[in-house]
């Protein structure tokens, strides 16, 4: 299955974390609040700006930025079931 | 009659309703918010139960205690080396799995954990179901139900930590287990110290082992410090660095935390049921509008202006009876002291007694009515969603988008603010917003600002007062906007740097307990600013009235002041006597106004008692007008920041020179500002 940043998944699709690329206190920080390879995220929102986005990760609601985003690579459930 | 005392940690997640608990426990006041990071500093508060007083010390909230910022290297540092008996671990039980994280990492270091799971009436609600007692079966701890909003669960919270202060957990506690390669290197550590040192420690072996080998500095270091008093570490520390070395790459940074996520989602597996629930859906739909694309700004600034325009127009007419009902105590005032010297009388009564009197008229209703709804929106959870909305331009100016909620505390109190910017990570940003913060009018100025607006740009029509707000509104926009030009012009001078990533947890919606935000915003909040203005107003009166009564060569030291000031402060819109008012004034910024007046009074030496209360005719007399209203707003609205602020800034960032910049950036903006404004009204001879 293709990895694709999670900032492709559209709002209201979820997706599974495959990957984090980032390293040090950024992968720590994604890692303490859950994001491990694995786990399933949705996209909720975005801001009015367009950034940042809002995620749904164990069962709470957690904003990210694009930079940061970008750097969890994530296979689309929906993707799965076609 | 024995007395034991001991001191118990409170822990838990940010916005779990750690302080409501603590509240409960102790009966101290402690204000709660419907955000992380709410509880910046250390609080300690004690209670007694069957005899035993317990030491309760409420640390920051964190995710982890592999802590990266500030405060949440508080909250470990007090977990792992604050001397406590029992940690109380505070979760939230409509989001248990993520709290769980924290809780097995306090459980590695001791077994004297009291797990209470709070929240549960929003749980109820959410359709999520917990298996309370099956918890407490896996963890190996007590496990206590507690809807704390609703103080149930406070009574057994109590009793279960009575029992583990008293006997210790005996309990067979859960414990995470981690990549076999790294268990193996744990356990050689482990052995090498129970070899070295047979004795007890504050902490559990395993975890002792496990921080040497992860070797996080500072944690690791301060375990060395404390074993090396007991014996020599050299050779432990050089077995932790050989099994280290060992290790295949990777397995230490992911190993510990990747096992912890996973222990936590496995027992969760088994306690929490939930079905599909209609109020998620709901606050999904509520969080879409708030922060849509076209519906997200709009709300904003329409709540700010309601907000204003409830205070403005809600205010006016309680401050004019308050202010009556303090002037007319001012003749039996007179009365009781008439035995005093006529000088000291004038001094204390003219002096301290009349600006004391305007302070409390002026300020104490429109904080009686902005503080409850500031509150309200607070503990109803929509200051994240403004950090949300506004995140990206603080992006833009490479700073961090919690600033938005540092910026929404500055509207209370900038010290206060800027205590609170310990939520930001990184330090570099963490400045920023401490320099900026003094952008926002705080409380102090928020009143001087709403008096001058009222008396010079409304009427009390109801368009008149439509104009207010939307002048006060304009004027906040206008302050954010400058405080994002100050934080780009630090981000791209002296605090160079790339906006640092970050998350922002939006917390569910909760529903404000209406009655309790009044009787907590009016009594905590409000009595306490307005004592400090009255202690502040009353010696600031007094040494007025004494500038005002010392004359040399037939001027008066005041009036020698302000005409030294006059000439400047005339070339930026304002005059020598609203100069030094601000001057004098940088105790407490509330007390400008009445520093003005007094100033006035004395020059004029007008002393009917009435015109104190006609301040708009004082001032037009002494040729105020539409401009110098408007230089005197912008003033105000930046100019350096009051003593206290001052001094937090220097106790927060270690030294002055960060304070300085704090001191200059906003006085410079504000000085070009009320100058541009100056500027232009002549050049266009527009008065």
């Amino acid at each position: 299955m293709r990895e694709i940043s999670l900032t492709k998944i559209p709002i209201g699709e979820r997706a599974i974390v495959r990957e984090l690329l980032t390293i040090g206190s950024t992968r720590r920080r994604l890692q303490d609040i859950g994001l491990i390879v694995g786990t399933e995220v949705e996209c909720l929102y975005k801001s009015p700006p367009g950034d940042p986005t809002a995620y749904l990760i164990r069962g709470a609601v957690i904003a990210l930025r694009i930079e940061d985003a970008e750097q969890i690579m994530v296979e689309s459930c929906e993707a799965h079931a076609v | 009659m024995p007395f034991n005392e001991y001191l118990v940690m409170l822990a838990g997640n940010p916005n779990v309703g750690k302080s409501t608990i603590f509240n409960n426990l102790t009966g101290l006041k402690q204000h709660t918010g419907n955000w992380a990071g709410k509880t910046v500093a250390v609080a300690q508060g004690s209670y007694v139960f069957n005899d035993i007083k317990y030491i309760i010390t409420d640390v920051p909230g964190s995710y982890s205690l592999t802590a990266r910022s500030a405060e949440e290297e508080t909250a470990r540092d007090f977990i792992c080396f604050g001397g406590a008996r029992a940690v109380l671990v505070v979760s939230d039980a409509t989001c248990l799995e993520r709290n769980l994280n924290l809780t097995l990492q306090i459980m590695e270091i001791t077994p004297n954990v009291i797990l209470v799971v709070n929240l549960m009436d929003e749980a109820e609600k959410k359709s999520i179901r917990l298996d309370l007692e099956n918890l407490s079966d896996l963890l190996g701890i007590p496990v206590v139900a507690s809807k704390a909003s609703a103080d149930v669960g406070t009574g057994d919270i109590m009793e279960a930590v009575e029992k583990i202060c008293v006997e210790g957990n005996h309990r067979k506690t859960f414990t995470v287990r981690y990549p076999e390669s790294l268990e193996h290197a744990v356990t050689r550590v482990e052995t090498r110290l129970y070899e070295l040192h047979k004795g007890e420690l504050p902490w559990n072996r395993r975890w002792a082992a496990l921080k040497l080998l992860v070797c996080e500095t500072r944690i690791s270091s301060r375990i060395i410090n404390y074993l090396s008093e007991r014996f020599d570490t050299a050779d432990l520390t050089a077995t932790a660095e050989a099994c280290r070395r060992n290790l295949p790459k990777n397995t230490l940074e992911d190993g510990v935390v990747v096992s912890l996520v996973k222990a936590a989602e496995e027992i969760c597996v088994s306690v929490v049921s939930s079905r599909k629930s209609d109020v998620i859906t709901q606050e999904r739909r509520i969080d879409r509008i708030l922060t849509g694309k076209w519906t997200g700004a709009p709300i904003m600034l329409i709540l700010l202006a309601f907000v204003l325009w409830l205070t403005i127009s809600g205010a006016n007419y309680p401050s004019r009876l308050l202010g009556d009902l303090l002037l007319e105590l001012e003749t039996p005032l007179n009365a009781v002291f008439v035995w005093l010297p006529e000088r000291v009388r004038v001094l204390l009564i003219d002096g301290g007694y009349r600006v004391m009197a305007w302070v409390v008229s002026v300020m104490l209703p429109p904080m009686a009515i902005f503080f409850p709804l500031f509150t309200l929106l607070e503990d109803l959870g929509y200051l994240p969603r403004v950090a949300f909305n506004l995140d990206h331009y603080f992006k833009k100016c490479a700073a961090c988008g919690k600033q938005a909620l540092t910026v929404c505390m500055g509207f209370g109190c900038n010290a206060a603010a800027v205590t609170g910017c310990r939520i930001i990570d990184s330090p570099r940003e963490r400045l920023i917003a401490i320099i900026t913060n003094s952008f926002v009018p705080c409380n102090g100025r928020f009143p001087t600002i709403i008096a001058i607006i009222a008396m010079f740009f409304t009427s009390s029509s109801l368009t008149g007062s439509i104009l207010g707000v939307i002048l006060m509104t304009g004027l906040i926009m206008f302050s954010i906007t400058l405080s994002f030009a100050a934080s780009r012009l630090l981000s791209s001078t002296i605090l160079k740097g790339y906006p640092s990533s970050f998350t922002l947890e939006l917390p569910p919606f909760r529903k404000p307990r209406i009655g309790q935000v009044i009787v907590r915003s009016i009594l905590d909040r409000t009595l306490y600013v307005l004592g400090r203005a009255v202690v502040v107003a009353i010696p600031a009166g007094i040494i007025i009235s004494v500038l005002a009564n010392i004359t040399i060569s037939g001027q008066s030291l005041l009036s020698v002041c302000s005409n030294a000031l006059d000439p400047f402060a005339r070339l930026i819109g304002l005059d020598g006597v609203i100069l030094l008012s601000f001057i004098l004034g940088s105790p407490a910024n509330e007390i400008v106004v009445p520093i003005m007046t007094m100033a006035y009074l004395a020059e004029s030496r007008i002393m009917e008692v009435e015109s104190i209360f006609h301040l708009r005719d004082l001032f037009v007399s002494h040729g105020w007008t539409w401009v110098t209203a408007l230089c005197v707003m912008v003033f105000s609205l930046m100019h350096w920041p009051c003593s206290t602020t001052c001094l937090t800034i220097s106790k927060e960032t270690g030294g002055n020179k960060w304070m300085l910049a704090a001191f200059i950036i906003p006085t410079v903006f504000g000085t070009l500002s009320c100058f541009l404004i100056a500027s232009t009204v002549r050049l266009f001879s527009l008065i």
